[in-house]
């Protein structure tokens, strides 16, 4: 019993969420798991697995957060929009320099907050405000309908909103299932011969046939061989991935990640230590903005127009599905898995709530006390037993 | 026979897993000063803490009969009304209020919701010079050294109108005059007062100055009380119940150590404060250390010696600094704590907690924190190498742990330490500057720390070690630098070095000879 009690409480979240998916396919009668709406729940939550990766980073440090990240989306996707439309700049070109004015904005951010130590929020409020008026006066400017549309720019929607062809959904979902338990069996064997702690055999196959078993539920819905209406693998999908998978192993298994633990640690420590603490919070605000830019991307794709209320609220999504996922809001613990289960919750209540067609409003007050409710449960299960 | 002003019977406290208190029994008569000793772990706190109500009626068993009646405490408050206070260890006064607003936090002075402030601050000072100290209560927490906060905290349980103190660890953070004046005060106090307090120390010197009684726990249980009225306590005899066993030797014997070159050197160093730019904090300091040997530098809290090592080790403190800095007969000049960990140095902290260690991550992660790029290959971490690396250490200063994956926040002040040194160990350095090494550990585990430091030396390293414990300072020492008020007021061979001869050195400084 008390195996089955630690279990529950090291996977609450992934728990709840098989809970609210099951509470939703009762109250939709099933639409929520058609294949059409595992296409919504990605290509509608693309930006926030994306923002949340880099908002994840930045709040490992002390729970910092960044509230300009919605405003750089409009911003950059302004001043993309407005290259590929109105001024013919070859697509690529267009990309590089909305990565260059991210990477730019990030490091003033960056700069100002590790090395003049202004407070993470006053920063990048300046940037909320800042980013947000001047991407707004530039479609402004260009259109006479305040918006740019990039409906004819086919070689950069492409990039993110076509998907690979339903025949290939099957047999990919195979290889990466292989390949996922492949990797596990090689760890255990590798921390066996070596002599080391090891989980359950047990726990291994289960966890294998679970993450399976999920991702050829998703390789079967694109692919629909249930005779449903599919489309193949969203792009953007992939694109959410490679990020995905990028910033775990750097979380991780390298240098750098580790230094994000540290110095949420203990910042002074870290500094002693030897760690150039400036620089790695400089680093946070530089790729949050960064992957800002990639967000912006995906975000200018799907809505196929720049407008000045692109990406408004990006921001809070995103620390919500860091909280949710169980990302400290003082910093020093999370995983990036965990931030995604946190998205993917949010995602799927947003997704079901539409489907009921439930009133925004309320939808919005559930999704504030999922919030609160998550803190509150982190705060508890973590609360330190009493010492001897 | 006075009379008993508190007796706990049979008290037992169980956290899960763990039996923290099995069966204590503790007496303590009016007007008398009552130590608890015991090594870390041992139980002291907690008894204290089921006593004040930290642990409310209901978590433990046993009664406490205060006064004669039997008390059943659920909260702090609740204690504390009947004029029990305790003091912890870590202060806990707030920084940017006034003395007088601390004094009376929770317990304000005036009518209904307005504070009145001139009864505030009135009382305040009242009970200010009751401890001796001639400060306004209008000054800030700040602005006072550790010692006269430690008065205010003392003057705060006065103001609660305590009749039984009790004192965690009360001069851990105090240098020996400060130490002496807080012993004095409580005597005072006890005779003009008649005034009880129970008085947990590590510090063996103070507890037979101040003590009329002296119980010893371990693991869990009361050993013995001694009197000191009915027999002569010497402190091996009180470390002999507490370790039960006899410490023949309390600073092991270093044998062939041969000491060598110069390894460090330091011409005219001197340092101002970082806030207040115009304070010298340490003021033209010279010195050596040779392979092979253990300096010490002996001085008391404020004396600028963590100052010292700190701008040292890469300027990690201080501003304006200015002097020459050799290595090996090399001069460098050392910009941040990186490059002083890559030329061979390490400082190992005072402050453990506060900047040592993380205390949410597990032993390796702390481990190979100074040096990752020994445990990692083009950035990323190798985690078998890290995992053996920890284990490796954890094995060789016998830290305490099932397991090198449990948070270090979890071990014990003697095991953090020796994590702590460990971290350092690991990153290589040449000449390792350790600051208070064995601050707020037990007897044995002081022991050991002792036998690393001398394993070091013996293998060529040089160690400067900065204490404000005399008896430590001279036990390990080859040579001793004094310090005072920012300078280096003298320099003695261990031969020469004894509690009057280093305490002469700060006496003439003082007097400005």
């Amino acid at each position: 019993m008390e195996k089955v009690g630690k279990i529950f409480k090291e996977h609450t979240m992934q728990i709840i969420l098989v809970l609210v998916v099951i509470f939703f396919s009762i109250t939709t009668k099933g639409m929520i798991l058609s294949a059409m709406n595992f296409e919504a729940l990605i290509t509608q939550n693309a930006y926030v697995f994306i923002l949340a990766t880099g908002m994840f980073m930045c709040m490992l440090i002390k729970g910092n957060i960044d509230l300009s990240v919605g405003a750089t989306v409009c911003l950059v996707d302004a001043i993309g929009a407005y290259m590929l439309v109105n001024m013919g700049t070859p697509v690529p070109i267009a990309m590089i320099a909305m990565v260059l004015i991210g990477c730019v904005i990030g490091a003033i951010l960056g700069w100002l907050i590790a090395y003049l130590n202004i407070p993470p929020w006053i920063a990048t409020l300046g940037g909320f405000l800042a980013f947000r008026g001047l991407g707004t006066k530039i479609v402004t400017t260009a259109s006479s309908t305040s918006s740019i549309s990039i409906n004819d720019i086919e070689g950069f929607k492409k990039l993110f909103n076509s998907h690979i062809p339903k025949a290939l959904c099957i047999p990919i979902g195979v290889i990466v299932c292989v390949i996922f338990v492949f990797l596990q069996i090689k760890d255990r064997t590798t921390k066996i011969k070596k002599g080391y702690e090891t989980e359950s055999l047990m726990a291994l196959i289960v966890r294998c046939v679970i993450i399976s078993a999920i991702i050829m539920l998703f390789a079967v819905k694109y692919s629909g061989a249930l005779g449903e209406t599919a489309l193949g693998i969203p792009m953007v999908l992939i694109w959410v991935v490679v990020v995905l998978l990028i910033y775990n192993f750097i979380a991780s298994k390298t240098v750098l990640g580790r230094y994000f633990y540290a110095m949420g640690g203990n910042m002074e420590a870290t500094r002693l230590s030897g760690i150039d603490t400036k620089l790695v919070l400089f680093f946070a605000y530089l790729n949050m903005q960064f992957l800002s830019v990639i967000a912006g991307w995906t975000s200018l794709a799907k809505l196929s127009t720049a407008n000045g209320y692109m990406g408004q609220n990006y921001e809070l999504d995103a620390i919500s599905a860091c909280i949710v996922g169980g990302v400290s809001a003082y910093g020093g613990s999370g995983s990036v898995f965990g931030m995604v289960v946190g998205a993917t919750l949010i995602g799927v209540i947003n997704l079901g709530m539409s489907i009921m067609s439930i009133d925004p409003n309320w939808q919005k007050v559930v999704k504030g006390v999922v919030l609160l409710a998550a803190v509150v449960f982190e705060i508890i299960n973590n609360r330190p037993k009493t010492k001897a | 026979m006075a009379k008993v002003i508190l007796e706990m019977k049979n008290i037992t406290k169980t956290f899960p897993g763990v039996k923290a208190l099995d069966n204590v029994n503790f007496q303590v008569e009016e007007g008398e000063i009552h130590a608890l000793v015991g090594e870390n772990g041992a139980g002291k706190s907690t008894l204290m803490n089921v006593l004040s109500g930290i642990y409310p009626y209901g978590t433990y068993e046993g009664d406490i009969i205060y006064n004669g009646e039997v008390c059943k405490f659920n909260k702090i408050k609740d204690s504390e009304e009947k004029g029990i206070v305790i003091i912890h260890q870590e202060l806990a006064l707030i920084p940017y209020m006034s003395i007088g607003e601390n004094m009376f936090l929770g317990n304000e002075r005036g009518k209904k919701a307005a504070i009145d402030w001139n009864e505030t601050y009135g009382e305040a000072d009242k009970f200010l010079k009751m401890v001796g100290l001639s400060d306004s209560s209008r000054t800030l927490v700040k602005e006072l050294g550790t010692g006269k906060q430690q008065l205010v905290e003392i003057a705060k349980a006065l103001a609660k109108h305590a009749k039984l103190l009790i004192l965690d660890e009360p001069t851990s953070s105090l240098n020996e005059k400060d130490s002496r004046a807080l012993l004095d005060l409580l005597l005072r106090f006890k005779k003009e007062n008649g005034l009880t307090s129970i008085i947990i120390s590590h510090k063996l010197n103070e507890v037979s100055y101040v003590a009329d009684k002296i119980t010893v726990v371990r693991d869990g249980a009361t050993i013995e009380t001694l009197d000191k009225s009915k027999e002569e306590i010497s402190e091996d005899r009180i470390i002999k119940g507490m370790v039960g066993r006899e410490i023949t030797d309390r600073f092991p014997k270093r044998h062939d150590v041969t000491i060598g070159d110069v390894n460090l050197e330091v011409r005219n160093w001197s340092v101002y404060h970082p806030l207040y730019p115009e304070k010298k904090v340490v003021d033209n300091v010279s010195f050596t250390v040779r392979k092979g040997e253990v300096v010490g530098i002996y001085g008391l809290m404020g004396a600028g010696r963590t100052e010292l090592a700190m701008s040292i080790f890469g300027k990690s403190y201080g501003t304006g600094i200015t002097g020459t800095m050799l290595l090996n007969g090399r001069e460098v000049n050392l910009k941040n704590a990186k490059e002083a960990i890559k030329n061979k140095l390490a400082y190992v902290t005072e402050d453990r907690k506060g900047n040592g260690l993380v205390l949410n991550n597990p032993i390796k992660i702390n481990t190979t924190l100074a040096n990752l790029d020994a445990v990692s290959a083009k950035n990323i971490i190798d985690k078998d190498k890290e995992y053996q690396v920890a284990v490796e250490y954890k094995d060789m200063l016998k830290t305490k742990t099932p397991t090198v994956e449990q948070n270090v926040g979890n071990l014990s002040g003697g095991n953090q330490q020796k994590v702590l040194l460990a971290k350092w160990m690991f990153a290589e350095p040449d000449v390792l500057l350790l600051d208070e090494p064995t601050r707020g550990i037990d007897v044995g585990a002081k022991y050991e720390i002792y036998c690393i430091i001398n394993d070091l030396v013996k293998a060529g390293k040089s160690v400067v070690m900065i204490s404000s414990e005399l008896p430590e300072t001279i036990g390990m020492s080859d040579r001793i630098y004094v310090m005072n008020e920012g300078k280096f007021v003298g320099e003695l061979k261990q031969e020469e070095a004894s509690q009057e001869s280093i305490m002469a050195c700060i006496m003439r400084s003082g007097r400005g000879e």
